[in-house]
């Protein structure tokens, strides 16, 4: 008989190996899921975590990389904050949205007008749209006492019609021949978050990611915010004690998790995605879910996470176009990698022993 | 705009269509919530019982196996939150959403050929007589068997909860999981059953939404119901009644905002669309300033060396 007994503290190791096992995990589970489909599971794992890296190719997929990992860092960089002091934002997918809406809006309302200014507009109109989005359930909670988790959930579903309503209407292309979607902002040179190093896949939204990293390493470690977000969420009630205001956390927390959302969004639209069009957003802001428990919520491992999880997205377009993996599988694979990581994070705050256990 | 269109007996008869998926996956919810623990999969959950459903109503013909293959499937995903916040201890809110993330990309998996098929169709009930009156007729009694099976169990679950000592047994858990313990009851035990239950009624749920409600499969077709169900459970202050109350309510608002639609309203159909979330948020508000009814151990792991 296993039985379990809380260490007296976590375990540094277990903590730092947990995700490492985790992924161990997911790749023989997710290998055992890859021959259930009829697909040769070592080479649809070579194919996932080696082929973008350094397969034949990797010179066009190592700017894959960044460009899919910035918004994923990003967005996980401020869920963290949140997560760590037990405030839910799960809506980064709406934040999201809405941050490209405003940035794409204030871009192309200077059209076809080319100034140095347009852009930083922007920028600050995405992360402004992305904050005003997550303010909603903040002031909500504050202010009521309403479940930011499904608040900023439902808002997403919100997000994702409003963002429908502006690619058909609002935002269309007038030059589009009836399409929808809006001008692309890759012909619009002003409003184009170009590669800083052609072909790097480098742009204004990885420099941003790797600030944030910074930013938020600085806040939780040297900082006295950053320091009320760890108590909170650890001990809440001696977090009260030591006179920490709940309602500043929260409207921080939600805010800057949003103003992240909203700069990913941004930066997307400008740049890679290039056009506001109705399937604009493909789930980063869940995924970014999984980054931020991956990387521990701590802004290095989420860096190095959001890795892990880009190359995942990349090695899984390869498998689906040279093995025919249905790109679900994918979306299974990295669903699992939660689970695997929720489960092995046991062996951080418990020590499995063997025999019965004594009466108490 | 034509509003004339719209048949308000129709109107109502397909209202109580819409709240059905709500309502099963909301009372199985609130039984888990009971218990103390809080799931947020239901969405995760609903999604694979929907194509599980689909899929086995259109491999064997009968809808009503793919209800009982849903349910099957609801509950066989949800023993994997419960061996996360169980056995594992892992947090309750991170263990739901990854049921929902993990749900939504296996039943996008299991579904890609089952795009555009037409499920078997589930014969309404005929009762002798009532079926046949006017308006409240076809209101209340030419529905299919689910729907009914909806509100049975509705009362079956506030029965259960109110009068017998499982009720009771339940509350216990979930209001101070540590006093039930020492009482001698199986804290573990009882919560997995609870989350079991829970899974199987969102299974229920979700393959009505594929077979009857749609009825056909696309990929995210639960389209936030499931999240919707959890904030009905604390709409209704936890009380089975509440529920039923607020998924007609919210049928409601689904029905009559598709009728809009079809007649034409001058309100741009994504604005229509968005009215289910928006409402789901105003209702959130209006009630949350009580708390008081909601289960203490709410969301509280349980671990007997303590």
């Amino acid at each position: 008989m296993i039985r379990l007994e809380k260490r007296p503290q976590p375990s540094r190791a277990w903590s730092i190996a947990t995700p490492l096992v985790a992924v161990l995990a997911t790749m023989i589970a997710g290998g055992l899921l890859f021959a259930i489909l009829g697909k040769d599971p070592v080479e649809a794992i070579r194919t996932i975590f080696w082929e973008p890296l350094f397969g034949e190719f990797a010179f066009y997929y190592r700017p894959q990389l960044l460009i899919k990992g910035a918004p994923l860092v990003l967005i996980a960089i401020g869920l963290s904050l949140g997560f760590r002091a037990g405030i839910w934002n799960i809506g980064a997918e709406g934040q999201y949205i809405m941050g490209a809406l405003f940035g794409a809006g204030m871009g192309l309302a200077f059209y076809p007008l080319e100034a140095w200014y347009i852009f930083p507009l922007m920028v600050i109109a995405g992360a402004f749209g992305g904050w005003l989005w997550a303010m909603i359930p903040a002031l909500l909670k504050v202010r009521f006492g309403t479940n930011e988790i499904l608040v900023s959930l439902m808002l997403v579903y919100v997000a994702e019609q409003f963002l429908a309503s502006m690619s058909l209407g609002l935002l269309k292309n007038p030059e589009g021949f009836g399409f929808p979607g809006s001008r692309n902002l890759q012909q619009y040179e002003s409003a184009h978050n170009a590669d800083l190093i052609a072909g790097s896949g480098m742009h204004w939204g990885v420099v941003a990611a790797l600030i944030a990293v910074i930013f938020a390493y600085v806040l939780l470690n040297r900082h006295m915010l950053g320091y009320q977000i760890r108590l909170t969420g650890e001990a809440p009630r001696a977090a009260r004690f030591a006179g920490v205001r709940p309602a500043r956390l929260i409207l921080f927390c939600l805010g800057a998790s949003g103003m992240l959302a909203g700069l990913a969004g941004m930066f997307e639209v400008s740049g890679p995605s290039g056009q506001v069009s109705i399937d604009f957003n493909v789930g980063y802001g869940f995924t970014a879910i999984i980054v931020a428990f991956l990387g521990r919520l701590h802004p290095v491992g989420i860096l190095l996470a959001g890795g892990l999880m880009a190359l995942t997205y990349i090695g899984g377009d390869i498998a689906q176009s040279n093995m025919g993996l249905p790109s679900a599988a994918i979306q299974v694979f990295q669903g699992m990698l939660l689970f695997f990581l929720l489960a092995f994070d046991l062996l951080t705050n418990f020590r499995l022993r063997l025999g019965k256990p004594e009466v108490a | 705009m034509d509003l004339s269109a719209i048949n308000p007996v129709l109107l109502i008869a397909s209202l109580m269509v819409a709240a059905t998926p709500l309502l099963l996956a909301a009372v199985g919810e609130l039984v888990v919530e009971k218990a103390g623990v809080l799931n947020l999969g239901v969405e995760g959950m609903m999604i694979v019982g929907a194509i599980a459903g689909f899929a086995t109503a259109v491999e064997s013909g009968s809808p009503l196996l793919g209800f009982v293959v849903a349910a099957i499937a609801g509950a066989a995903l949800s023993t994997l939150f419960a061996i996360l916040t169980q056995f594992a201890q892992a947090n309750q809110v991170a263990s739901g959403l990854s049921l929902t993330l993990f749900g939504l990309g296996l039943s996008a998996l299991m579904g890609q050929s089952y795009v555009g098929i037409k499920p078997p169709q589930m014969q309404d009930i005929h009762f002798p007589l009532l079926s046949d009156l006017p308006v409240v007729g076809p209101i209340l009694f030419t529905h299919d068997i689910i729907l009914y099976f909806g509100i049975a169990l509705t009362a079956a679950i506030w029965a259960v909860l109110k009068y017998s000592r499982v009720g009771l047994i339940l509350r216990a858990v979930g209001e101070n999981h540590d006093a039930a313990h020492a009482l001698g009851y199986k804290v573990l035990r009882i919560r997995v059953l609870a989350i079991l239950f829970g899974g199987a009624c969102a299974g229920m749920g979700g393959a009505y939404i594929s077979l009857i409600r749609v009825p056909q499969w696309t990929e995210g077709m639960t389209a936030g119901i499931g999240w919707i169900a959890l904030a009905l459970v604390v709409f209704a202050s936890w009380k089975p009644w509440r529920v039923l109350l607020g998924a007609y309510l919210f049928g409601g608002v689904t029905v009559v905002q598709l009728n809009l639609q079809a007649a034409g309203v001058a309100i741009p159909v994504e604005y229509l669309a968005m009215s289910p979330y928006l409402i789901t948020i105003v209702v959130l508000v209006i009630l949350s300033a009580d708390k008081s009814s909601a289960p203490a151990a709410l969301g509280r792991n349980f671990h007997a060396s303590r």
